[in-house]
């Protein structure tokens, strides 16, 4: 994995536009839209062929700052216009950025609809547990018990497993990883950029601001902390005993299946038809 | 809207009276067709279909309006009573290399027609009134960043499920206003099948110049009735694209306020790498919180519409001339009208017919003009009020007596009777 310097990553922001940028201070965001410039300069691809869809939420407002095609659409359609995108220009990478809110409560039938299709889009949702530009309501991935501003007795909802659903919806690429882990973070990343089919990348975020202060998380640093000595890479569960896994986040490439890609199938369909009208 | 009315005073009437949707699409002599050489696949598929008078249901027509506009994506989702165009087009275009998905609800149907026309596709959907509900926010997007596109929503009467099968006129207002916030529209209203398929055309060509998402509202009836269709010349079709930006990418505004409100259009992976968003942006399209930018960006998207009304508005005036009782009617209802006038001047009762093929932008101008010619003004619609509202907005300097109403919404067209019926009472 290339090492990519400070000044190749700036080169890639829009400095003369919208900068300070609307995060919190210790908000994991902008660690992901590092990781995500230095996956697309390490693989030095072509800027111009690459177009960046968020819905809405604080993950996505991360297209804004990034110099490249970027759209910044509804809650919950960011995988909506991304298919529109893909489908009629199939040879542009499409990235999709997006949250737990967004994506999986609001924007839940796109994303399994895109991952039964096996579309080409790579999905980086970023799951901070809870909605934290509207201040703190819980969110389908808010763990049970948690604590939220519309769950102030504790949430008594169960959680959504994103990875889960998104294997079970199709995807063919799925990974986890968390905001501490961010060379990881940059290969699982470049995977999905390289992988010919529907990839999403859960990365498991800290929002100390919101969900951390309203469930005594500590700060920016304690929840990274937790992040590091929480996790358990994929590869490691099985040589760990139960106990030592149980509650814990995996890490890892979790599935990965070659299956034909959607606007394939649709070039195939063309072909077929085309050639069907000249007997 | 006021500012909109003042605008309109403006505009000549001559234009605003013409139907000259007509003039655009008018069929020529088969010579000249021979003539043209197939250049393109899409060319050659053009000519094979052969340009003499079919039987044609309205969402044939539209279908192939949408086709000979040049459209290349569409995306949808089955609803009754517009099934037909997303099946016709499931089958057409891919043989001519275009793009048809099905997408898993109305929703992502706006949402991905939007991002391919941002990609560069003349995009197009298809739907009815639950459907249309459901698109609306996306609609929404569409206007506030710009992007060209077209909804056809084949109404049927609600609200909710309604009654799949059976026509009403209950959209009108809902194609103004659906989307939350202050969003002109631009809407045209066929009144038959060869209407559909011009006014199709005119749907792409609107929203390729204007850059927004334009309505094609038909009625339950239009769009599964059959009607015999002269198809024009291919080469008497009058097509337009988005204008394309000439500047180098560091210059490019995506909202160019020096172009009269018709500002070129880059697509994805042209190099200019643009942003656009819902948020209120600035002429870059970069999101803004600055009350002055905000409120240009407001006034862009009302002027693109107002300053532009004599292109917009288009109107038939049927027997007017030595009117006494008028009638406005639009789409299936005009029909009715036209032989309730019939009936009527056989009475040797002086009846005439105004009907909007634009709606929206209302035509004001010639409402007005109307309003002061006759004494009556009957509005039949099918649907519990909508048009009647914004008559008798424009009924300053007339009692409001005079516009009297017909209405009827239990699923059933209103007959020419009824309405001769309506004009008895009215004399």
């Amino acid at each position: 994995m290339a090492n990519i310097p400070l000044k190749v990553v700036h080169q890639y922001l829009r400095h003369d536009k919208k900068f300070p940028h609307v995060w919190c201070a210790g908000c994991s965001n902008g660690i992901i839209l590092g990781a995500v410039v230095r996956a697309i300069a390490s693989m030095e691809l072509n800027r111009d062929d690459i177009v960046m869809v968020s819905g809405i939420g604080c993950s996505s407002r991360m297209p804004v700052y990034i110099d490249l095609n970027t759209m910044h659409t509804l809650h919950g359609r960011a995988i909506a216009y991304a298919t529109g995108v893909k489908m009629y220009k199939p040879h542009m990478k499409v990235i999709v950025i997006t949250g737990d809110g967004d994506c999986t409560a609001i924007g839940g039938n796109h994303l399994i609809h895109a991952a039964r299709r096996n579309l080409d889009l790579s999905v980086i949702l970023v799951n901070n547990n809870i909605y934290g530009m509207t201040g703190g309501q819980c969110s389908p991935t808010t763990p049970h018990q948690a604590l939220a501003t519309t769950a102030p007795f504790g949430n008594i909802e169960p959680e959504f497993d994103i990875c889960k659903l998104a294997i079970g919806a199709g995807a063919t690429h799925v990974a986890r990883t968390t905001a501490f882990h961010v060379t990881e973070m940059q290969r699982y990343f470049q995977a999905a950029l390289e992988h010919d089919g529907f990839s999403l990348i859960e990365v498991v975020a800290a929002c100390p601001v919101i969900y951390g202060r309203l469930n005594k998380k500590g700060g920016a640093p304690q929840m990274m902390k937790e992040f590091r000595d929480n996790s358990v890479p994929l590869t490691a569960v099985d040589k760990l005993p139960p106990e030592k896994v149980e509650g814990k986040i995996i890490r890892g490439v979790l599935h990965q299946e070659t299956r034909p890609e959607f606007t394939k199938s649709y070039a195939d369909l063309l072909e077929r038809v085309q050639t069907m009208g000249d007997k | 809207m006021s500012k909109t009315e003042s605008k309109t005073k403006k505009t000549t009437k001559k234009a605003a009276v013409k139907p000259s949707a007509k003039a655009e699409v008018k069929a020529k002599a088969k010579a000249e067709e021979t003539k043209t050489q197939p250049e393109s696949k899409i060319a050659e598929l053009q000519q094979d279909r052969e340009r003499k008078t079919v039987i044609m249901q309205g969402n044939e027509a539209v279908s192939y309006g949408a086709l000979d506009a040049g459209v290349d994506f569409f995306a949808g989702y089955p609803i009754t009573p517009s099934t037909e165009i997303a099946e016709i087009l499931a089958e057409e275009l891919p043989k001519r290399g275009g793009v048809y998905i099905q997408m898993e609800d109305e929703i992502a149907s706006i949402c991905a027609i939007t991002g391919a026309s941002l990609t560069g596709a003349k995009a197009l959907t298809a739907t009815s009134g639950p459907g249309f509900s459901l698109m609306q926010e996306g609609i929404g997007f569409a206007k506030i960043t710009e992007t060209p596109c077209v909804v056809v929503n084949v109404q049927r009467l609600g609200p909710s499920t309604g009654m799949p099968t059976s026509p009403a006129q209950g959209d009108i207002m809902q194609s103004r206003w659906g989307s939350h916030g202050d969003s002109p529209a631009i809407v045209l209203y066929p009144d038959s099948v060869k209407e559909c398929y011009e006014l199709t055309i005119r749907a792409v060509n609107l929203s390729e110049k204007y850059r927004t998402c334009v309505v094609l509202l038909l009625d339950e009836v239009l769009g599964h009735m059959r009607e015999s269709v002269t198809l024009p010349d291919m080469g008497n079709v009058r097509i337009i694209k988005r204008i394309k930006p000439t500047v180098p990418p560091h210059w490019y505004k995506h909202y160019d306020e020096n172009q009269k409100y018709l500002s070129p259009l880059a697509s994805y992976g042209e190099g200019y790498r643009f942003h656009v968003t819902g948020l209120t942006h600035d002429q870059h399209g970069f999101p803004t919180n600055k009350n002055n930018e905000a409120g240009d960006m407001m006034a862009r998207l009302r002027k693109k519409i107002s300053y532009n009304i004599r292109d917009l508005v288009q109107i038939e005036s049927y027997m007017m001339d030595d009117a006494d009782i008028a009638i406005f009617a639009a789409g299936i209802v005009a029909r009715s009208a036209k032989a309730a006038i019939a009936m009527a001047r056989y009475e040797g009762i002086k009846v005439g017919l105004l009907r909007p093929l634009t709606i929206w932008p209302f035509p004001d101008v010639a409402v007005r003009k109307m309003l002061l010619d006759v004494d009556t003004v009957i509005v039949p619609e099918l649907n519990q009020g909508q048009m009647i509202n914004e008559i008798r907005r424009l009924t300053k300097d007339k009692s409001e007596s005079d516009v009297i109403a017909l209405q009827k919404v239990n699923g059933e067209l209103i007959s020419p009777a009824e309405i001769l019926q309506k004009i008895k009472e009215a004399i």
